[in-house]
């Protein structure tokens, strides 16, 4: 059987979802779907049919966040990234600490010391919210 | 893994059913599921999902409070109402996992699901709980294990939901090829030393439809809290519910539960008949707290959950009887 990790993987050549456990505790596999985060390497490729899939390639609309991450360091060898991007778009706007610490605890970083990814969703929070 | 096919199917009766058949499987949200299968431990034909079964994902709050096997994790966590009624439920499910998994993981599939022992989980250690002759954990490496019940198999149970359930004395609804029937939760466990080989009563081809919770006391307050080794997400070292209602300074009645302690979610009932009837004070806590750890049988590695679970008590009866 093929999990959805794997067919994005090696039948879409969608390389931007990343593997690392295999078993939920890392959040490198994550994706969206149908607007929800979850991790892709615990679904079975079957069972997306008729849902709407969200993969780091086709996200749109978190430029922001993103030019952040290269900004503050929040990214460094880059595993983690695409699957902490796809986390913290669930975050809303005026999110804490407290609620960005929650919201990626399912997102293991071995590079940043997590200081870089929070610094990351803080600085591209604070122009979205002037601009509300 | 492998290959199987996906069912998926329109009703709760129809899962019951096509799972009921040799060599098929039920799944819900997957994530206990596939993992298991990944281990080699279920090597399934068939697996039938009721993942996109409509109608079975509500939250009625009531009270009494009624809600579908298939609400996620997420939906108890997040829903306002809920939280203010049964504010350790809403708790034990969002402090379970990590957000990504909150999102699939249901009700039904978390209190169904299988014990997480590292033993259990390789498919080379044939191990009590599937049907071999021994718990390799009882000599082996048991930091995470039992600290009651450990004389058939030390595992713990794994479900956070079932903790709080338990001390707001829900009840189980299920349907299947047999008729639906409806299960107090007490009774919806099975300890080792009644069958190793299986954590719960539910029959072939029975299906979780819903859990219902009566309405609390008035006076009554309750809290859910865990204990873990890591600050973000991770499996509780120890978890505990505490239900009481206090009425003119007399607490009336008082359900104390401890859950990763033991094979199934255990009520300390000694912890309750000491505070049944007596008013609140700080030495009464101390003593409540005491007589939930009375008689654990720890492991050779793991002699301190047992302070660990009488901290978590004495802080949870300090914050609802303050
Ligand atoms: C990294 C990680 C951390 C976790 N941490 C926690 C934690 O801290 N606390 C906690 O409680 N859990 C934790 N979990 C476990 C997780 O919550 C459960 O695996 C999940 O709730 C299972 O739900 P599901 O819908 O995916 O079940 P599935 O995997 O679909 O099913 C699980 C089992 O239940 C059966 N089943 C499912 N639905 C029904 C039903 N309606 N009726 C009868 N049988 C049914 C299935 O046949 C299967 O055997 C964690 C899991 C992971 C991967
Ligand atoms: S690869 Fe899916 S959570 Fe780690
Ligand atoms: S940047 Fe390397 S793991 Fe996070």
């Amino acid at each position: 059987m093929k999990r959805l990790l794997d067919v994005l993987r090696e039948d879409c050549a969608l390389t931007g979802t990343k593997e690392g456990c295999g078993e939920g505790e890392c959040g490198a596999c994550t994706v969206l779907i149908d607007g929800q985060a979850v991790n892709s390497c615990l679904v079975p490729f079957a069972q997306v049919a008729g849902s709407s899939v969200t993969t780091i390639e086709g996200l749109t609309g978190a430029e922001a966040l993103q030019s952040a991450f290269i900004r503050e360091g929040g990214a460094q060898c880059g595993i983690c990234t695409p699957g902490m991007i796809l986390a913290a778009v669930a975050l809303p706007k005026d999110a804490d600490l407290q609620d960005i610490r929650r919201g990626l605890a399912g997102n293991i970083c071995r590079c940043t010391g997590y200081e870089g990814i929070y610094r990351s969703l803080r600085a591209a929070a604070i122009p979205a919210r002037a601009a509300d | 893994m492998k290959t199987f096919t996906l069912l998926p199917v329109r009703s709760l009766l129809e899962g019951g059913r096509e799972s009921a058949k040799p060599g098929s499987i039920l799944k819900a949200g997957g994530v206990d599921l596939l993992d298991r299968m990944k281990e080699g431990l279920e090597t399934p034909d068939r697996v039938v999902s009721i993942a996109h079964v409509p109608g079975h994902d509500g939250i009625e709050v009531g009270p009494p409070a009624r809600i579908g096997a298939l609400a996620t994790l997420a939906r108890l966590d997040s829903h306002a109402e809920l939280r203010r009624v049964y504010p350790a439920l809403a708790d034990a499910a969002g402090g379970a996992a990590t957000p990504q998994i909150r999102n699939m993981a249901t009700l039904g599939g978390n209190l169904a699901q299988r014990p997480r022992c590292w033993y259990f989980r390789q498919a080379e250690f044939d191990c009590t709980k599937k049907g071999g002759a021994q718990c390799f954990a009882l000599n082996g490496e048991n930091r995470f294990h039992a600290i009651f019940d450990t004389d058939v198999c030390c595992c713990i149970h794994p479900s956070a939901t079932a903790v709080a359930l338990l001390a707001y004395a829900a009840r189980v609804d299920t349907v299947g090829t047999r008729g639906k029937r409806s299960i107090s939760i007490e009774d919806f466990f099975v300890a080792p030393r009644e069958d190793p080989t299986r954590e719960n009563q539910l029959a072939a081809g029975e299906v979780i439809e819903a859990v219902v919770l009566p309405a609390p006391a008035p006076g009554s307050r309750s809290v859910y809290k865990k204990l873990k080794e890591k600050e973000s997400f991770d499996w509780p070292l120890v978890e505990t519910a505490v239900s009481v209602s206090v009425s003119r300074g007399t607490i009336q009645d008082a359900r104390v539960v401890l859950g990763s302690v033991s094979p199934v979610p255990r009520r300390a009932r000694g912890a309750e008949k000491i505070l049944a009837g007596a008013r609140p004070s700080a030495e009464l806590i101390a003593r409540a707290a005491e007589a939930a750890v009375a008689g654990a049988t720890p492991l050779s590695q793991n002699a301190h959950k047992v302070r660990l679970a009488r901290v978590m008590v004495e802080r949870a009866l300090r914050e609802i009887l303050a």
